[in-house]
């Protein structure tokens, strides 16, 4: 028998560590203390989901679990250890995507389960936690890209973009509803296929030299697509700390724009207000 | 009781008040830091990942939920590492 409410309790109290660090990463003085914070939130999350498993999983699962944390963990260790300091912008990016590519595969392994069927509510956040981590994958790619040098840092525009990016705009939201009214699996990938060619599309229309506070948006994004998982999954720790990046995250571009004395709404459409001036510079930040 | 949909939907704005508020007063030069360890935070997904892992360890459904397990760990132990050299960078610039 799983305690519940023991889990809930150390669910919270992961959650306040997180507030925690946040609030202490505004600080010089307090900012190692904030990060320490959050590595012992993020160890309570682990721990403590350990044991929610229980009920579900054999021996197996917990140690392909365990595996996939080691190895993740062993090539995390290693990049944050070699990466330079001066590609420190777009080794988050890279990042972020793959915090994104995680939440889409979480929605499909939700798709996946067999003999499940989820009702209306749950289908409608599964659908928007899927396609903001699809949009955020593909379009930290391209942050990515356009941070490290792979890709051309000139912002790329042709005519018709933004009514292309509507189009597919809709089209993604049309296959989400149709997912949401009739739980048509097909329909669901068609959802996430659009997602992914969009996140693309939205970024490719934004200079190399607002790239840092494109990373600062999409963290937000992602924060958001773990929410709606949050939502799906009925689990108050994935909604608190998914909301608190997302608000935070959307909170530092905005003033990180400020800082750089640059209208943050022109560079967030960049791409679809058509002001040029959102295009100035392309040496990567 | 309420429904847990209303429960999870009060949960959600407090917690974006919160996020809100907690970052307005940071200091430019720890602009980078914050972004790293909010998206180190946001691997927080892992938690979702590990609950896909089902009874059956090497059905499908397991599997991409284990995948996305090790994807969230590189973005733990990336995010919180990366966010910490950054700061230790930053207290040797203060002395100096």
């Amino acid at each position: 028998m799983i305690n519940y409410n023991l889990v809930a309790l150390s669910y919270l109290v992961s959650s306040v560590l997180f507030i925690l660090s946040l609030r202490g990463l505004s600080h010089p003085e307090s900012a190692r203390r904030g990060n320490t914070f959050g590595m012992i939130g993020m160890a309570m999350a682990i721990v403590t989901t350990f044991y929610l498993m229980k009920d579900q999983v054999s021996v197996n699962g917990y140690a392909l679990t365990l595996a996939m944390i080691v190895v993740g963990g062993i090539i995390g260790t290693i990049l944050a250890k070699k990466v330079e300091m001066t590609a420190m912008p777009q080794l988050v990016a890279a990042m972020h995507s793959l915090v994104g590519l995680a939440a889409v595969l979480i929605a499909v392994a939700a798709i996946l389960k067999p003999g499940l069927h989820l009702d209306a509510v749950h289908r409608f956040e599964l659908f928007v936690g899927a396609f903001i981590g699809a949009i955020t994958f593909t379009a930290s790619i391209v942050a990515f890209g356009k941070l490290s040098g792979r890709f051309s840092s000139k912002a790329i525009r042709f005519s018709g973009q933004h009514w292309l990016n509507l189009v597919m705009a809709i089209a993604m939201i049309v296959a989400g509803v149709a997912y949401f009214l009739n739980e048509n699996h097909t329909a669901f990938y068609i959802m996430l296929a659009i997602a992914l060619v969009l996140g693309y599309l939205l970024i490719i229309p934004i200079g190399g030299a607002d790239m840092p506070v494109v990373v600062s948006m999409l963290n937000s994004y992602s924060g958001w697509a773990a929410a709606g998982i949050g939502f799906t999954l009925n689990n108050h720790l994935l909604i608190v700390a998914g909301s608190l990046v997302g608000a935070s995250g959307a909170i530092l571009s905005y003033i990180m724009c400020r800082a750089m004395n640059r209208s943050f709404w022109n560079v967030i459409l960049g791409g679809l207000g058509g002001d040029d001036a959102a295009a100035a510079g392309g040496d990567g930040g | 009781m309420a429904d847990p949909l209303i429960i999870n939907l009060t949960i959600f704005v407090l917690a974006i008040f919160i996020g809100y508020h907690v970052v307005w007063n940071v200091t430019p030069a720890l602009h980078t830091p914050l972004m790293s360890v909010t998206n180190a935070i946001s691997s927080i997904v892992i938690v979702g990942a590990m609950l896909q892992v089902g009874f059956n360890a090497f059905g499908a459904d397991s599997l991409v939920g284990a995948l996305a397990v090790g994807l969230a760990s590189v973005n733990i132990f990336g995010g919180f590492l990366v966010t910490r050299r950054m700061l230790e960078m930053f207290k040797k610039k203060q002395r100096t």
